[in-house]
């Protein structure tokens, strides 16, 4: 009766546990159908990205199911009732070098290929094309709770009569690399296109450049990622990418209305 | 020989610091009044105790937090039963958008600073360190009774802040400016900011006094014989994480006066110039300017990364000593499991920039930052590896605190891989903030240390009452929580991957979210389910302190120390001279008469 307990209690323990991989790859697997996985990519180097989550994913998969089958293996097998002692080992020196080591070296490929990607998005900024880090397309001022976009005169100025101000819809061109600036009038708040796999702080007092490439005309969530106050959850702005073309006739057609108005 | 005599080490103690003898000597100790005795008592295990249940009464109250903003996540904007009426009345129990950025605010200041760091360094650095390294008491009594005394100022300050003008704080426990320091940014950051900066001076004032004590102690007071590489890892988990606040902790506390000094006094260190709050600036209404908000990022994280690792490597200590006693197997690798804790700890003081990624700081830095992060993950994989081996060739007891720590390994892995995304800054471009952090910190911090403290509590609970715990509660506990935990906080990976924002209210108004509801729910569900699962262990745990079956010494064969005092210990620990021969993990020795060997008795020859 008491062995059967025990051998119960063995079972429950090796199936919650082996229950933990299992469960873990299998959602894992099944997510992209339940909607749960990334959306489309809509930018120049949207791809770059997800293709370094995805070589972190392999290796991660690789070890959490090896270390997790090891473990599952070990509580089962090492928790049989046995009247002899354990194995009396204080650790293996060679063990702990191999076990520091390869982990080392797979963390210093992880960072070094990391860094590419993160600096074309972050640092290496467009340096010829239509727009700029000193000639940006647009500035783009969060503040609670709404996005607005600024577009500079036919001259390039942000100050004056001439600029156009837009709240919440930010149009843009396809295909075209964009420079803009990101500004926050009061707190902070943060500027993400999940598409665009882009995201950026806005900080008062700073303009940050930030720049994308939209591969795909059509309409796409901005989302605000860093908690600005009690509305935080509804400072929603709306990304409208048109072709090239018609984004210049676009903007040529917003002027025009404007100095109609005057 | 009475249980009360001093212990012997006292003879042998160095450096003239007070012995607690001078405190209560034998004679005066039965002539104690309750309240020297239960409430301004310096014996270290009194306050352990306190801290304990003080720190279990807290975690509720977090834990009610989070059912509150479950609810919210899974049926936004209806009535919520039971808690809604208490904490939104003027809504009728519906949850309000500056309400709900306020509920997270306070579960995530409750569970760090008032749950998880009181209960592994207050509770368990208090009960466990004299008794471990074999000494009366700590090194400083008094200055340990204080200790817990200043945490209550720090628990009454959070719970004026819910009731303070313009309600509760509610900029995040990262507390950013200018939200937090600009009264008209948020109505939370109206009075509720003040107090919750003052809470936790309070709270690190506490910490500091207990890390002070630890340090101490562990240093000058341990046993004959106990040397460095004889402490249990429970002690190395310990003194590591008392250095780290010691180190740490001086950063926080002057940055939140800093705060404090923006906000009343309108110093001007984070705030900067030109901010327009609702068509109004706040420099007219009398703000200070001309500071920078990313100089609180930098002070609050060079604080609170090291603070999350407070958070989980006295957890790790633990898991190591209830993995060797059950398993009835020395710890694999002794050394390089006290060496990694250090070396988390050490790397864990030059990554704090990689919180602050997407934040404005100059992007070449981030990439110092995600190589320094990514070496921590070093560390935390030999950890993993050396339990495997301690479990390899073992003879395992499935008693429910095994059961605890055995969880902790599988769920830390959990953890610490998730950070590997999160360290390499162009994955983290796309996941930062996301509901992917959310599901990574709760695998360390809950699905790993709270279940390392619930395994800890299965485990010295005989120690500390005399009695052990009931073993079928405690299986049935362990079950329940187990499979909920992983079902509140597993899918929050995926929802992440989805987009899915952390601190947002409502999301499904976005295309992008609109239909993620059904897996919030799920996840509410399984939220509401482990809460109620905790019945079986306050049952147990009050229980068991009246109708537990008594115990003796040493109820589960263990080499280390405490077990070598009654259960639970008298006024000065000990009632005999204590000489320490070997390390603590001296288990399935062959040779010996039985299968361990305790660090009092010599090793076989
Ligand atoms: C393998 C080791 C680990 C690595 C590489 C790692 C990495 C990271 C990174 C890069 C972030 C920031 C992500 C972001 O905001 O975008 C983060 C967040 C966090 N980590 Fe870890 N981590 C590790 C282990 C731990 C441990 C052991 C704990 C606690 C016990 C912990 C607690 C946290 C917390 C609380 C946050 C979120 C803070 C917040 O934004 O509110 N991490 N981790
Ligand atoms: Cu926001
Ligand atoms: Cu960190």
């Amino acid at each position: 009766m008491a062995g059967l307990k025990h051998f119960l209690l063995r079972v429950l323990t090796t199936l919650l546990l082996l229950a933990v991989p299992v469960l873990g790859v299998w959602t894992f697997v099944k997510a992209e159908e339940w909607g749960l996985w990334f959306p489309p990519i809509v930018s120049s180097y949207g791809a770059g990205i997800d293709n370094l989550f995805y070589v972190i994913l392999w290796m991660v998969t690789v070890t959490f199911v090896g270390t997790e089958l090891l473990l599952v293996w070990f509580v089962f097998r090492y928790s049989k009732r046995d009247p002899t002692r354990a194995v009396y080992t204080h650790g293996n020196h060679t063990l702990e070098l191999v076990w520091t080591a390869i982990p080392a070296l797979l963390m210093i490929f992880v960072a070094f290929s990391q860094m590419e990607a993160w600096s074309d998005v972050k640092l290496n900024f467009p340096e010829e094309g239509p727009y700029t880090v000193e000639k940006p397309l647009m500035e783009v001022y969060a503040s609670q709770f709404d996005w607005r976009v600024r577009y500079p005169d036919a001259q390039g100025n942000f100050q004056g009569a001439d600029v156009i101000e837009v709240p919440y819809d930010i149009t843009v061109p396809a295909d075209t690399k964009v420079v803009f600036r990101l500004k926050s009038r009061d707190v902070l708040h943060s500027f993400f296109v999940p598409v665009f796999r882009l995201k950026q702080d806005a900080v008062p007092g700073m303009e940050i450049p930030v720049w994308f490439e939209a591969t795909q005309p059509g309409d796409y969530d901005l989302i605000c990622a860093e908690l600005c106050g009690w509305g935080h959850y509804k400072m929603a702005g709306r990304i409208h990418v048109l072709p090239k073309d018609e984004f210049d006739t676009w903007l040529a057609a917003k002027r025009a209305a404007l100095y109609a108005t005057e | 020989m009475s249980t009360h005599a001093p212990a012997a080490p006292h003879a042998a103690r160095p450096l003239g610091i007070d012995p607690p003898g001078t405190v209560h000597t034998t004679h005066e100790h039965h002539e104690l009044g309750f309240v020297r005795k239960y409430i301004f008592s310096t014996d270290h295990k009194v306050i352990g105790l306190q801290f304990l249940f003080t720190g279990l009464v807290m975690l509720l109250f977090g834990g009610l937090m989070a059912m509150a903003i479950r609810w919210q996540l899974a049926y936004p904007w209806t009535e919520m039963p039971v808690l809604g009426r208490l904490l939104f009345p003027e809504t009728g129990g519906v949850t309000t958008p500056e309400g709900y950025t306020m509920l997270f605010t306070m579960h995530g200041t409750l569970m760090i600073f008032f749950v998880i760091i009181p209960l592994l360094t207050g509770t368990f650095g208090n009960y466990l360190i004299p008794l471990m390294i074999g000494a009366p008491d700590m090194a400083f009594p008094r200055l340990n009774m204080l200790g817990y005394w200043f945490w209550w100022p720090g628990i009454a300050c959070i719970l004026i802040s819910f009731g303070a003008e313009g309600g509760g704080p509610a900029a995040g426990w990262t507390s950013y400016p200018p939200l937090s320091t600009i009264e008209a940014a948020a109505p939370g950051s109206n009075w509720g900011q003040n107090w919750w900066l003052l809470s936790l001076t309070f709270v690190g004032v506490s910490s500091m006094m207990g890390a002070v004590n630890y340090v101490t102690t562990i240093v000058k007071m341990r046993a004959p014989g106990m040397t460095f590489f004889r402490l249990p890892l429970s002690i190395w988990g310990l003194l590591i994480a008392a250095l780290l606040q010691l180190f740490a902790l001086p950063v926080l506390t002057a940055a939140s006066f800093m705060q404090l000094f923006d906000r009343v006094f309108d110093a001007g260190f984070f705030t900067p110039t030109g901010v327009v709050i609702n068509g109004t600036s706040p420099e007219t209404l009398g703000n200070a300017a001309g500071g920078h908000p990313l100089l609180w990022q930098h002070l609050f994280w060079f604080y609170s990364h090291p603070a999350v690792y407070i958070l989980v490597v006295p957890a790790m200590g633990f898991v190591s000593d209830i993995l060797a006693v059950h398993a009835r197997k020395p710890i694999f690798g002794y050394k390089p499991m006290a060496y990694s804790m250090a070396g988390i700890a050490g790397l864990g003081f030059i990554v704090w920039g990689h919180h602050m990624f997407m934040s404005g700081m100059n992007p070449s830095v981030g990439l110092v930052f995600m190589t320094a992060t990514l070496m921590i993950a070093l560390p935390s994989a030999v950890k993993v590896f050396n339990w495997l081996g301690t479990l390899w060739g073992a003879r395992i007891q499935l008693t429910s605190a095994m059961l605890f720590a055995l969880s902790f390994v599988s769920m830390f892995i959990i953890g610490g891989l998730s950070g590997i995304w999160m360290a390499s800054t162009p994955v983290d471009i796309y996941i930062h903030d996301t509901y992917i952090i959310v599901a990574h910190f709760h695998y360390v911090v809950f699905a790993g240390s709270v279940m390392a403290i619930f395994g800890a509590i299965y485990h010295w609970f005989p120690k500390m009452f005399g009695r052990a715990m009931n073993e079928t509660l405690g299986k049935i506990h362990f079950v329940g929580t187990f499979v909920f935990l992983n079902g509140v906080f597993y899918m929050m990976h995926q929802l992440g991957l989805a987009g899915l924002m952390r601190r947002t209210a409502d999301p499904y108004a976005y295309e992008t979210y609109a239909h993620l509801q059904p897996v919030n729910e799920f996840i509410s569900l399984c939220a509401f389910a482990l809460l109620f699962w905790q019945v079986f262990f306050v049952l147990n745990f009050f229980g068991s302190m009246v109708w537990g079956k008594r115990v003796g010494r040493n109820p589960w064969n263990a080499a280390s120390l405490e077990w070598e005092a009654p259960s639970p210990p008298g006024h000065g620990n000990f009632d005999r001279q204590l000489a320490v021969h070997h390390g603590p993990y001296e288990y399935g020795v062959p040779d010996a008469p039985r299968d361990f060997v305790p660090q009092t008795q010599r090793l076989p020859t």
